[in-house]
Formats: structure tokens, sequence, C-alpha cells
């Protein structure tokens, strides 16, 4: 067992490492245009967000759509602390995350109590309210925004956060807290009449999926120069929602690809700006009709599932390791 | 010393009285049955007892502590567990997730060991399994381990839920029809189990059952409720020859029982 786990460790960093060192290698090298560099931190920005929302979406099965409003907390958090009180970095990404992790730990208190339709109206105003609170802040720039903000964020950076959120929302999940959140999602009565504490979990994957939220926003923040509270609205929220519910609501490796298909998609339909969410929301019902589940449904992908097609083996459930 | 101390228990519903001054005292070790009519309010006591609803009135005495206005979970950390008429099983999970969930109470260790792989993660995921494993032996599904748990067989599933309950290794165990929709064969299998449990697991069980010939031949208490009240309890014999009972519910079936 542990012999297994610790072969999959391993063939993981590898893969890590491979992807890591080639683009590094690529960025080192001068190989690699700033249009792709900006796609490439975009991924990695967008699958932190929905790996992230798909912890409370996919796995805990509350139906949030505020995500671009924990972002944005994260954002200006870690922008003020850069810009206007010459912090570091690091204590800069920190302190966003944990801004946001705090709201999402305040705004899951209460909204936790609603359901289905009602939770994700309350968490859509939640995003609202966020947005416009930073617009009547003029210590932040008020609707046109905050500027002047250092450019920090390297690919350096987003990877290893990136990894670092892939990383830990898996671990998570394949635990018992997390498979207390996953129990929420599959029937709440029999999960708190088997000793969970639904109330507990369900702000804990608030709180985890808001505190990565505030890193990937933090990350944002110090790519673009410039943030505005108009480039957290409702629209942003729905495009992370777009990638968890394409990539299979409670697969990691899942949100992972489709927040990966999905930036670059949207990159290379940017020429055609006008039409952009046209085609976006044609692909969105195709793949409903055909493919409800998502992607990947809730399965994982992983190696043992090449291994098993190689081998010629049709079932047999995909791992969740 | 009683294990489960009801007293004047009421449940009211808008304007009707699901259950009303419902009295009962289990103690340990017993294989006690809930008869009724349908609409008795048999679940509603379930319901009432596991913290699923709270009480309109009255007091529910477990192990010496009054447990009214506790939440679920936290009633069955202290010792009680459950499986419903209407299966509730997470229905996407393995079986063996299924059980394994139950057994999350028992789990020590913390968050950051569960997100860093640290201290007694592995030690802890690994004796679980082994322990889930254990209780699929027993109602013989562990080869199923690995199986979606809502693509199993009905009598499966009703095996696995309780399976379950037990895994949350509690001292009083609430069973809600455990064999409806089962044939006699596997009814009769299950009786048998359940007695076993109740010993190998020193149990008390409190059963809902509508079948008459097994709640005779298993229980050795039997309280019948009817609109919400118990209209009578006793033994098995006490019950069959009981007119009240005859005459308001069972008619040929006790006598025939
Ligand atoms: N949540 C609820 N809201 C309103 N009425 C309820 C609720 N739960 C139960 N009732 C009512 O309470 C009464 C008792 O129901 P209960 O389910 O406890 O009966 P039961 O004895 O378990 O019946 P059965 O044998 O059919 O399972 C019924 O009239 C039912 O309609
Ligand atoms: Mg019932």
């Amino acid at each position: 067992m542990q012999k297994i786990l610790n072969k999959r460790i391993i063939l993981t960093i590898l893969v890590l490492g491979l992807l890591y060192g080639s683009i590094q290698n690529l960025i080192v090298q001068g190989k690699l245009n700033p249009y792709y560099e900006i796609n490439l931190l975009l991924i990695g920005i967008n699958i932190m967000m929905a790996v992230s929302l798909n912890l409370i979406n996919g796995f805990t099965g509350q139906f949030s759509i505020g995500h671009a409003g924990f972002m944005a907390v994260g954002a200006y958090t870690s922008a003020v602390l850069t810009v206007k009180l010459q912090q570091p970095f690091p204590l800069a990404i920190l302190a966003g995350s944990l801004a946001a992790a705090l709201i999402g730990f305040l705004i899951g208190l209460p909204t936790l109590r609603l359901k289905g339709d009602y939770l994700a109206i309350a968490t859509l105003g939640f995003g609202e309210i966020i947005k416009v609170v930073f617009v009547n802040i003029e210590y932040v720039g008020g609707a046109s925004g905050l500027s002047g903000i250092p450019h920090i964020t390297t690919w350096n950076w987003v990877f290893f956060l990136t990894a670092f959120t892939v990383v830990f929302i898996k671990n998570f999940i394949n635990s018992t807290h997390g498979r207390a959140c996953i129990s929420i999602r599959e029937d709440e009565i029999a999960a708190e009449t088997m000793g969970i504490n639904t109330t507990k979990y369900k702000v804990m994957a608030f709180t985890i999926g808001a505190f990565f939220a505030g890193a990937a926003g933090a990350l944002y923040a110090h790519y673009f120069y410039i943030i505005q509270p108009n480039t957290f609205n409702f629209l942003k929220s729905i495009d992370y929602l777009v990638m968890v519910v394409l990539g299979g609501m409670g697969s990691i490796t899942g949100s992972v690809l489709a927040a990966t298909a999905l930036t670059i998609i949207s990159a290379l339909l940017q020429r055609f700006a006008e039409i952009r969410m046209v085609i976006y929301a044609l692909l969105l019902i195709v793949i409903m009709l055909f493919r409800p589940q998502g992607l990947m449904g809730n399965k994982e992908f992983s190696l043992s599932i090449l291994e098993r097609l190689g081998r010629g083996e049709k079932h047999g459930s995909v791992s969740s390791k | 010393m009683a294990l489960l101390a009801v007293n004047n228990l009421t449940k009211v519903f808008g304007g009707l009285s699901a259950v009303s001054d419902f009295n009962i005292e289990l103690h340990p070790g017993e294989l006690v049955g809930l008869i009724g009519p349908n609409g008795a309010g048999k679940t509603t006591v379930f319901n009432l007892l596991t913290g699923v609803y709270e009480p309109t009135e009255g007091t529910i005495q477990f192990n010496h502590e009054n447990i009214v206005g506790l939440k679920p979970y936290e009633i069955t950390q202290r010792g009680m567990a459950r499986t419903f008429q209407n299966i509730r099983l997470f229905s996407n999970l393995s079986v063996l997730d299924n059980v394994r969930i139950a057994y999350h109470t028992h789990v020590k260790y913390g968050l950051t060991s569960a997100v860093m792989r640290l201290g007694n993660y592995y030690k802890e995921e690994e004796e679980m399994t082994r322990k889930a494993i254990e209780f699929l032996h027993i109602f013989n599904l562990d080869r199923k381990k690995d199986e979606i748990a809502k693509n199993l067989p009905y009598g499966e599933q009703r095996r696995l839920e309780i399976a379950r309950a037990l895994a949350a290794k509690p001292r009083l165990l609430l069973l809600d029809e455990p064999a409806a929709g089962m044939n006699p064969q596997e009814t009769h299998e299950l009786m048998n189990l359940i007695k076993w449990i109740r010993d190998e697991f020193k149990l008390t069980i409190l059963l809902i059952e509508h079948d008459m010939s097994l709640v005779m031949g298993a229980c050795e208490r039997i309280y019948v409720l009817e609109y919400g009240m118990i209209i009578a309890h006793g033994t098995p014999e006490e019950i069959k020859s009981n007119p009240r009972v005859i005459e308001a519910y069972l008619g040929e079936e006790v006598a025939h029982a």
C-alpha cells in the first residue's frame, strides 16, 4: 500500500519537475514570447480558481457562484500591502489569502444554512457586494481601480502556488476530512447522523476554497499592474463555474484540464471578442447535452488509467487516489 | 440502569400530533421491537431520538445525559447510530468509502497531517480501511468494496446501511425496517445476523419492522404504537394476545405469527 503510494508520489514529482523544467528552460532562453507567458500564467491562476471552487461546489455540494469575490479580496489586500505599505510579496500573498479565507468563513457561517438555489443567490449577492465595496473605497482607487501594482508575479510563483493548491486540495479530499465534505454532498442528513458536523465541514470547505482564490487573486494583481472592481464581476465567477462544471463536479484533474482548455480557447477567441461569449456558450450547451457530468464526471485522471488501457482492461473504477 | 429513557415525548407537525406522550426504556443488551400501522409515528420517534427533529415536548435520557437539543452528529458521537427506512447511502461513493465515513469520529489525525501526509495519516487510514473491510465482511459485502453503492442490489444496500451504522461504534442501534423489500430467505438471514451483531458488539437494538413473524421471533420486548401513542408493550406472547393490539392493528396477522 505505502509502496504504491510512494511510487505515485515519485511519479507525480517527476512529471511536475519535467513540466516545470521545460518551461523554465524556454523562459531562460527567451523563447517564450509575452503572449504565451501571459496565457501560461493565466492557466495557472485559473487552475487555482477552478480547483478551489470545485472543493466547494463539486466535492461539498454547496452551490457557490461568487468565487471571483474571494479573488478580489485577495487581489486588493495583497496590492494594498505591496503598493501602500511596501510589504514584501510573500507576505502580501499570505495576507491576501488569509483575508479571503476570513471572508469565506464569515460568509460561510450564515449562508450555509441555505440550500441549493438560495445559497447560489446569496453567494451571487456576496460577489456583487464585494465589488460595490471596492468601488466605494477611495483608498483603493474606487471604480477606476488600484494601479501601479509592482509586476512581481512570475512563472515560478504561479507554478509553485498552483502545484501547492492542487496537492493541498487533493490530499484534503483523500482524507477523512475530505470524505466528510463529500458525504455532505451525497446526503446531508445521513452525513449528520453518521457523526459528521456538517456545518463545520461546509464552513471549512468555504474557508479553504476562499483561501486559494485569495492567493490566485494576489498573483493576478501582481501580474497585470492594475486591478479594478469590475475585473472580479459576476461574469468572472461564471467563468470559473463553467470550468468546474465542464471538467466535472468532484474531479480535480477535470478542473485542471477544463481550466487549461478554456484559458486556451479564450485566448484563441480573443480576436473575435464580440462572438467569444457566443462560442463559449454554444460549447457549453453542446457539452451539457452530450456529457452533462462534465469531461471527467467525478473520476480522476491518473496514470493508472493508461496502464489499464495498455493492458486492455475495459472496466473497473477509475482510481480516485 | 436504563441506557435510554424517554419520557412524555411529543412531536406536533402543524396541527397533527405525530407522536404524543411516548415513553420507552431500553436496557443494555436488549433487542426491542417498535411496531404499528402505517403513519403511526415510528419513524418520527427515530428522528426525535437521533436529533433530526426537535421534540415539541418531553425528555430523552441517553446514557444518563439529556440529549434533547443536541445536533444529530453530537448524538451519534455519544453512541447512537441508525439506518433509514428509505435507504440513505452515500450513493455515488464506493461501498468501502460509505463505511469509512462512519469511522470519521474516531479518526484522530488533524487537517495538517491530512494535507501534509504527516504524522498518523497513513497509519490511521490503513487501520480505518482494515476495520471497514472487517465490517463489510460481517455483512458479506467485502468482495464488493470497490463498487459504487447505488449499483448494489436492494438487499445489499440495506445491509451496507447497517454495516455503516455499526462502523460508527454505537451502543444503541436504531434500525428502521431493515428487512423491507427483502425476500423471506434474506429476511431470515438478516434477523439472525442482527441477533449475532447484538451479542458480538454488545449492542442495544431498537427495531422498527412490519413483518410480524420477524418481530415476534427476534425481539424480547415489543412496543406497539398507534396514532402516535403507545397502546401496548410487553413480551411477544403478551402482545400476541393483547385484544387492543389485535383489534387496532394486527388482526389475524398476530394470531398466525
Ligand atoms: N416532517 C414532517 N412534516 C409533517 N408531517 C410529518 C413529518 N414527518 C412525519 N409526518 C407525519 O407524521 C405521521 C407519522 O409518520 P411516520 O413516518 O413517523 O410514520 P411511520 O409509523 O414510520 O409509518 P410507516 O410505517 O409508513 O413508515 C404521519 O402522519 C406523517 O405524515
Ligand atoms: Mg416509517
